[in-house]
């Protein structure tokens, strides 16, 4: 079926790391239409690209594929898109094929593949500068000639690399509005066939001369080592939660004093009176609590971000297949669970890119326990409040604090996906086939406009859930009335309901009330906490870590940390999880089981602390 | 002999395939593995020398000895 449209759609299509996502970035100046999570593009996206004498298209960014087989989802996704089997979306007018001039050789054959989909084809080859420094030589007018397909070369991060690509779309567009298509291959070509022809293709039209170590093969020795390898990753790991903490203070006191500003200001002019109270104590309190973890948030992604775009991310799955392989799962599995530590929900579609449907499944029930974001601002604030930032050896303690929550969640992931694997889940085939991309340095201005897109994630949040969030929390802990402190409220109503589930581990009322709107966001539990006791006049301390540090036991805020390791409640996570497992039974099953490993977890806590004499 | 039987340093030649899965087969041939191809191992992993990485016409692959028994070669060079 013909959908109407008015420009052209152009796809790109190529292996993963071919460099498709930059040359997209470059071509539409980056502006999306679906959202862009870092790590695997899952989705894909849309754009517009407007030649330089004004022509325009749509084009579209699908996920990285070889072959046309789709062995897991999200090559599945690329493939449906390109023959226009997905509902409401045209097939597109023409395939721009990305390759990475490096791997030439052996990627050529996925050409021909491409060639069987009957459209308007054009072969740009990336990375022309660093296939030239590895001593290969490519004659276009040859490759061009035998592949009979157009081959534009390009360097996608440079202007004038993308010059010459802009002027052979102006041309082309007009044609494929003509809808005219390439000659497939011969139907009765198998792979091999394909392979075969390729190779002979490449044999005279490549030139690839002997040359010295490239620069990645030096880079290799040591970051692939089998002993110096996982060292350099548990280095760069513990580094990165070094540096969210070392480096974000300066720029937390001015984010708490412009908000300590505004709301002396407020509380200036506004007489005092419920709207005063909403402003200052709901209002400003409560979002300024999660707005003031921004640096954390910036430094975290500049991390993620840049081990994504340097080639170091699959690098990573590759030492950790391993320890994968003895919890039943692969390397693969890595990539979605560090993009989980950023939020799970990418992580989760992330796992799209996972071939065997089990470990799929499997991967997704473990991302949750990943740190995600929404856990920086509850586990920043105890850790400040409760842990003294001395000095330990040549580490903060509050550091090496966070990491040992990190660490936490990343071993009960790891034995939840061994027991998954051995009960629920059994069998699959889980195998490892990776390719491992030159690395590259990130383009500085996909890099920042990554990070800002995170660092507006989370604003939005603050903006679209933490915002309302206050704001009923502010009316439910000051309603109907406050005259005998929490328990008049209907805050403090609905918390007495379930202070006796959590009572056992050592949870206060006031933890209890800011664990029901942090269902909306994880959170929301720092700025329900900051809201319910800015409005208690009583509280002296204007600083909420001064507030809980005078009002919980040492133990008690080592059992919410405990908690929050665990932390099933976000209702997003959950949504989304329904949504890629088409049901409700696999999130139920998450909720329950983290709820479970959260109490007890929180409880052992307690009583262990508690014995301790803490 | 197969790929998972390769040892450092040495560089060899694919002569084919052997193993029942298809999709493997189609698999690694999509990624880049083909008749006549050489291979060189690149790096192992810490335990059991697993997974493996190969350079493969200038890319470099990982996959694990599971699968690379799935690769049929012939040393060209000792």
């Amino acid at each position: 079926m013909k959908v109407t449209k008015t420009k052209p759609r152009v796809a790109l299509l190529g292996a993963p790391n071919c460099g498709k996502t930059s040359l997209f970035n470059a071509l539409t100046g980056g502006r999306a239409k679906v959202a862009n999570y870092p790590g695997v593009t899952v989705e894909y996206r849309k754009g517009e690209l407007t030649t330089p004498e004004g022509k325009q298209a749509e084009l579209l960014d699908l996920p990285g594929v070889y072959g046309d087989c789709g062995h897991s989802m999200d090559e599945r996704v690329a493939i449906s898109a390109i023959r226009g089997e997905i509902d409401g979306e045209a097939a597109p007018d023409g395939i721009i094929f990305v390759m990475d001039a490096v791997s030439i050789n052996t990627h050529l054959h996925n050409v021909l593949q491409a060639k069987n989909y009957g459209l308007p084809i054009v072969l740009v080859l990336n990375m022309m500068d660093m296939a030239a420094r590895d001593g290969i030589e490519i004659d276009i007018a040859v490759l061009e000639a035998a592949l009979g397909v157009p081959v534009v070369s390009c360097v996608a991060v440079r202007s004038a690399g993308r010059a010459h690509l802009l002027d052979y779309i102006e041309r082309w567009l007009p044609v494929l509005s003509e809808g005219k298509g390439v000659t497939p291959e011969h139907e009765a070509d198998t792979l091999k066939d394909l392979q075969k022809k390729a190779r002979e293709i490449s044999s005279i039209a490549v030139v690839k001369s002997a040359h010295a170590q490239t620069h990645t093969e030096t880079i290799d020795k040591f970051v692939l080592h089998p002993v110096l390898g996982p060292i350099i990753l548990m280095l760069i790991l513990f580094l990165m939660f070094q540096a969210v903490y070392s480096w974000s203070g300066p720029m937390m006191e001015g984010i708490e004093w412009v908000f300590g500003t505004v709301s002396g200001v407020v509380g200036s002019v506004l007489p005092d009176g419920w709207l005063k109270s909403l402003i200052t104590d709901g209002i400003i309190t409560g979002v300024g609590a999660v707005l003031v973890f921004i640096p954390q948030i910036v430094i975290l992604f500049a991390f993620i971000l840049l081990l994504e775009a340097s080639g170091y991310m699959a690098r990573a799955a590759f030492l950790v297949d391993t320890l994968m392989a003895k919890i039943g799962l692969n390397g693969r599995a890595f990539i979605p669970l560090l993009s989980s530590f950023a939020c799970a929900i990418p992580g989760i579609m992330a796992a799209r890119s996972i071939e065997s449907e089990r470990d799929r499944l499997t991967t997704i029930l473990i991302a949750p326990l990943m740190t995600c974001s929404a856990r920086w601002p509850v586990y920043f604030l105890v850790i400040a409040a409760f842990i003294p930032a001395s000095k330990v050896g040549m580490f903060n303690l509050q550091g090496l604090v966070a990491f040992g929550l990190v660490v936490a969640g990343v071993v009960f992931a790891l034995i939840a996906a061994f027991v998954l694997k051995k009960t629920l889940l059994k069998g699959g085939n889980s195998t490892l086939l990776l390719e491992l991309p030159s690395y590259k340095a990130p383009v500085f201005r996909d890099y920042l406009r990554g990070l800002w897109d995170r660092a507006m994630i989370f604003v939005s949040r603050a903006g679209r859930i933490i915002l309302p969030a206050s704001i009923v929390v502010w009316f439910l802990v000051r309603y109907p009335t406050r005259e005998n402190g929490l328990e008049g409220t209907f805050a403090g109503m609905m918390g007495k309901v379930l202070e006796p589930i959590f009572a056992p581990i050592g949870f206060t009322l006031e933890m209890v009330i800011s664990l029901i709107p942090a269902m909306a966001a994880r959170e929301v539990a720092v700025s329900s906490l900051a809201t319910i006791y800015a409005v208690d006049e009583a509280a002296a301390d204007s600083q909420l870590g001064g507030v809980l540090a005078a009002d919980w036991s040492l133990a008690t805020a080592l059992a919410f940390l405990a908690w929050f390791v665990f932390a099933p409640q976000c209702l997003s996570t959950l949504a989304v999880m329904r949504k890629e497992t088409h049901g409700w039974k696999w999130p139920i099953f998450a909720f329950a089981y983290l709820f479970i490993l959260a109490y007890l977890a929180a409880g052992a806590t307690y009583w262990i602390a508690k014995s301790a004499g803490l | 002999m197969t790929l998972n039987e390769l040892n450092r340093k040495l560089t060899a030649r694919i002569t084919g395939f052997q193993t029942q899965d298809h999709d493997l087969e189609t698999r690694l041939r999509e990624i880049g593995f083909a008749e006549g191809d050489q291979v060189e191992l690149m790096h192992v992993g810490l335990f059991g020398r697993n997974p493996m990485s190969v350079k493969l016409n200038g890319a470099l692959i990982a996959l694990r000895r599971n699968e690379a028994s799935a690769v049929k070669i012939e040393v060209v060079q000792p």
